[in-house]
């Protein structure tokens, strides 16, 4: 909570500055378009589903907020402001897939979460004080104060996603991205990490979700966005899932497509 | 004889003295490092970077530069030569590794072939502890000294490259920096080692002991000193070995790692693969017992 605080500007939360505003974004990867012109704003206080079939751009979408993925045009802002400015302020937090990331790395859950406060410290990244405090509240956060020393492949599927949310928590993001975090996770844990994400975003933060699970949408996400390239759909859940617009992303058999 | 002499007679001897004290500063810097390249997968480069060195270090020595500027200079160029082939050609990482890396390699030795003073420098190839001057080991304690500080200060940013570059990024560091930083000690390194045990067996001091670490614990805190405990011991049971079995000592103290990490991997406490088959048998043999009683 003290991160969060600390590292929200003034005002930044309940304005009307959008906490995500994408405009115009081309991305291209040698001869591969991967986003040709896509618009994108989001609010804080919202969590947003992002839904596309694979190689529809979601993974590109979120590389270039975090700034691995270098646009050939258009702009990305955060919190109304330039995007490296924010990264470095700790504002974009980041859920991986589940296969981006190595699990028998030998660090423990704490270890992990602390890395969410590296943007705030200094050279060496000695952790102070009110590092290890912000660290231990966003774990008690997410329920895994217990298991803070687990190495983190010891977690079930929905523990390691709520770990890597309790990173962004203790990193004080407003801007949270988590790719696909439902794939593996069963049902209970899916309940219990979309608790969460909607918590997060009562107290203020914009959450992007890409997502496959579209049953779920609804329950998650107070807006959804239809992404092909570019967006095609930015609504209510309701909207996209309307059997047209899914045609119009995954093909003429929605479900079937959509694996 | 006693142990104690066993220990102490080759220590009347000044170049043993110089060997020993070179031994546990490569063995040390080289395991430290070695942690970061196992989790970071870059042992095949390890292996490219330290052979790669080879011309940098046999120029250095024909302009009178110091060794580890050379090395640097090739270490950096195998790698960007290694990204070229890899990104503009249909060829994969590990061909264009072994492509660079041999080319260098071929390249220094050419030109050790062709320099003067050769035996100074195929102790470079092969290694030559029981030759190293006073101001050898005043080179190799500096660069490890040095080495080993940026590791240890850096140690947190380079944990976190390892582990996560794309959340580097997020938070606004600099993964290529932190990427780069290892790249230049790894080179550093090469230097470092090679008076130990020479350009060809570098690549052991730089895996081995990582690896070994790494089977034994889920702490990465604990591989760190597991690591050069391991490797500064093995450095000195091999160095004695090799004095007493007049053995190659570069060789003899690598053999002794690839010994101890074969025992920790049959062996080891929690994941040996021998330790696990018998306590998987002893709870298959103890369940028929059990059932009856339940």
């Amino acid at each position: 909570m003290t991160g969060r605080a600390e590292a929200t500007p003034a005002g930044a939360a309940g304005t009307t500055t959008p906490a995500l505003d994408v405009r115009g974004l081309h991305v291209r990867y040698g001869d591969v378009t991967a986003l040709d012109g896509v618009d994108l704003t989001l609010a804080h206080g919202r969590v947003c589903g992002l839904v596309g079939v694979n190689g529809s751009g979601k993974s590109t979408l979120f590389k270039s907020v975090m700034g691995v993925a270098r646009p050939d045009s258009g702009t990305v802002r955060v919190d109304g402001g330039d995007p490296a400015t924010a990264r470095r302020r700790g504002a974009v937090g980041y859920v991986p897939q589940s296969e981006d990331v190595d699990w028998s790395f030998p660090l423990a859950v704490r270890d992990v979460v602390m890395t969410g406060r590296y943007g705030h410290l200094g050279f060496t990244r000695r952790p102070r004080r009110a590092d290890h405090a912000a660290v231990d509240d966003a774990l008690a956060r997410v329920g895994l104060a217990d298991l803070a020393d687990r190495q983190i492949g010891r977690l079930s599927g929905g523990q390691r996603k709520r770990a890597f949310v309790a990173r962004g928590i203790a990193q004080g993001a407003t801007v949270l991205l988590l790719d696909e975090p439902f794939a593996g996770v069963d049902k209970a844990s899916e309940a219990m990490i979309t608790r969460l994400l909607r918590e997060l975003a009562a107290d203020g933060a914009a959450v992007l979700v890409s997502t496959h699970d579209l049953a779920a949408l609804p329950a998650l996400a107070d807006e959804a966005v239809l992404l092909h390239r570019h967006v095609l759909v930015h609504g209510t859940p309701q909207d996209v899932l309307r059997p047209e617009n899914l045609a119009r992303a995954f093909g003429l058999d929605p479900l079937g497509g959509a694996r | 004889m006693t142990v104690i002499d066993l220990l102490t007679q080759p220590l009347t001897y000044d170049f043993m003295v110089r060997a020993l004290v070179t031994v546990l500063v490569a063995s040390v810097v080289c395991a430290v490092l070695s942690c970061w390249l196992v989790l970071v997968g870059w042992s095949l480069m390890g292996d490219a970077v330290s052979h790669a060195v080879l011309p940098g270090v046999v120029l250095a020595y024909v302009v009178g530069a110091p060794f580890a500027a050379g090395a640097v200079v090739f270490g950096v160029l195998a790698v960007v030569l290694i990204g070229f082939v890899r990104d503009t050609s249909r060829v994969k990482e590990d061909a264009a590794i072994g492509i660079v890396f041999t080319s260098l390699f071929a390249l220094g030795l050419v030109l050790v072939s062709v320099t003067p003073s050769q035996t100074d420098l195929n102790h470079i190839v092969f290694g030559n502890l029981l030759g190293v001057s006073r101001a050898d080991l005043a080179q190799v304690a500096a660069l490890g000294v040095v080495v080993l500080a940026l590791l240890l200060l850096k140690r947190r940013d380079l944990t976190l490259y390892a582990f996560d570059p794309t959340h580097a990024h997020a938070i606004g560091l600099h993964p290529r920096r932190i990427g780069a930083l290892l790249l230049g000690l790894l080179a550093l390194t090469a230097v470092v080692a090679l008076q130990a045990v020479g350009v060809v067996l570098v690549v052991a001091l730089l895996v081995i002991p990582g690896a070994t670490a790494y089977l034994l614990t889920d702490r990465f805190a604990r591989m760190l000193v597991i690591a050069p405990v391991m490797a500064a011991s093995c450095g000195v049971v091999g160095l004695y070995a090799s004095y007493y079995a007049d053995t190659a000592s570069g060789p003899t103290i690598v053999l002794a790692q690839g010994v101890v990490f074969a025992l920790v991997h049959l062996f080891g406490p929690r994941r040996g693969v021998v330790t696990t088959r018998l306590a998987r048998r002893r709870t298959a043999g103890a369940a028929p017992a059990t059932t009856p009683s339940a």
